[in-house]
């Protein structure tokens, strides 16, 4: 990180918009750059003086009065004309677009990867915190058990659907247990995998994160985290096996589903 | 009360209980834009109209960035009508024009230097009233509206890198003219 960076990113950083790894980049940055240290003390002293301030107008009673009475008008008699009607996308000061221009085009190159993408983001640390919680003692399954036909019937009553239990055991994935975990405030079923050494949680919703096409990757803290939708649900699978690995699983989970009925 | 009237009764019901909470925040957004009571006040009255009207095709998430949107295309269908002749902003009647002469490189000892010192509401509304579009926009966006960028990116229909080198620019602009005005050079 250099500090032109440093002076767009530092402000993500104090508006709490930056994901954690880039906010760690920006911290190292400021603790090695005295100039960029001093400029974030100052902008946050001015936006702490702001947050204190009620810069806030009151909208005036009279003017609440005439939207209120304004408001149940039928539309024909709402759309008299007013000159603020006709709509415009002229800009009325151009001009200083172009001095932008530049640190956009920085900022542009910069965003792409940095500012979470609020819903997904969280998400996708939630699971991996899930994940590592699981990992703890006592904590990785609620029902433990390698017969599916054990962990599917325990999650009755637990979640508003029935996630698919699947038994990978032949192809090296072996079914270990399921748990009931809690992710963005919602309760999300885990069916927990061994492989190898390693643990594979996988989390299933209804809806958990955006739906996009075909899976998506990432690794967060050092856990491989795979997202994807198939048949109405959302799974997360998270663990610290090789990327390649993870792919594999989620192939296999999903040839499981795909074609016929899941067990 | 059954049928059309009914129903336009409840849409009307539902609207309000929606959207007349943010009313203070769509009449603040619109004095820092168009920096004139009046206008901002008739601006408000059709953003709320237009709102109604589009009411339908509402489909969330959030209500409040709707609203700002709406009320942003309405302040710029004013700067068209005005076209040229910016006409006087009522929070910095002292500036001749706001692009000739900005406030913020005039370190003056004012009864504001003092007002400053003590964190001034009127004061700093006046620093951010004096910064130019679209860096006024994005502070007050931010810092008053409290909206998160992605939501900026949506009210001011640019990308989401736009708004971080907006914001940082403006907020340089900002601490230039609140050193200035405190009469100590940062």
């Amino acid at each position: 990180m250099n500090c032109a960076e440093s002076a767009i990113l530092l402000h993500a950083l104090l508006d709490g918009e930056l994901d954690a790894g880039h906010a760690r980049d920006v911290e190292a940055h400021v603790a090695a750059c005295p100039a960029c240290a001093e400029k974030l003390k100052a902008f946050r002293a001015m936006r702490e003086a702001m947050a204190e301030t009620n810069l806030k107008q009151a909208a005036p009673a009279h003017l609440r009065s005439r939207i209120e009475a304004a408001l149940p008008l039928p539309p024909s008699r709402v759309t008299a004309p007013s000159r603020f009607f006709q709509p415009s996308r002229r800009t009325f000061f151009g001009g200083f677009a172009v001095g932008t221009a530049l640190s956009a085009a920085l900022a542009a190159s910069l965003v792409l990867t940095v500012v979470r993408n609020d819903q997904e983001q969280t998400i996708a640390n939630e699971v991996v915190s899930a994940h590592i919680r699981s990992l703890q003692p006592g904590h990785l399954t609620d029902v433990e058990t390698s017969d599916q036909h054990t962990v599917k019937p325990w999650f009755n009553g637990k979640l508003d659907v029935a996630p698919p239990v699947i038994d990978l055991t032949a192809q090296g994935f072996t079914l270990i247990g399921g748990r009931l975990d809690y992710i963005d405030g919602e309760p999300v079923a885990s069916i927990v995998y061994r492989y190898r050494k390693h643990v594979i949680n996988l989390f299933v919703a209804q809806r958990l994160g955006a739906r996009h096409a075909g899976a998506k990757s990432e690794t967060i803290q050092g856990y491989n985290v795979r997202h994807w939708s198939q048949e109405g649900l959302d799974f997360w699978a998270v663990s610290d096996v090789a990327a390649d690995e993870l792919d594999e699983f989620d192939q296999k989970i999903a040839a499981a589903l795909g074609p016929g009925p899941a067990s | 009360m059954i049928g059309d009237a009914h129903d336009e009764h409840d849409r009307a019901r539902r609207f309000r209980d929606a959207a007349l909470p943010h009313l203070d925040d769509v009449f603040t957004l619109a004095r820092y834009l168009l920096r004139n009571v009046t206008d901002a006040e008739d601006a408000v009255q059709e953003c709320y109209l237009r709102a109604l009207r589009h009411f339908d095709s509402y489909r969330g998430p959030a209500m409040k960035p709707w609203l700002l949107a709406i009320l942003r295309n309405v302040c710029n269908a004013e700067f068209a009508r005005r076209s040229k002749q910016e006409s006087p902003a009522d929070y910095c009647e002292e500036e001749p024009t706001e692009e000739e002469q900005p406030m913020w490189q005039e370190p003056q000892a004012s009864p504001e230097t003092v007002l400053l010192r003590q964190q001034d509401g009127d004061s700093i509304r006046r620093l951010v009233a004096a910064l130019p579009q679209p860096f006024r926009e994005v502070i007050v966006l931010r810092e008053v509206n409290d909206l998160s960028y992605h939501e900026i990116a949506e009210v001011a229909g640019v990308p989401v890198g736009t708004v971080m080198s907006r914001l940082a620019r403006a907020r340089s602009m900002l601490r230039s003219a609140w050193n200035a005005a405190e009469g100590s050079t940062p």
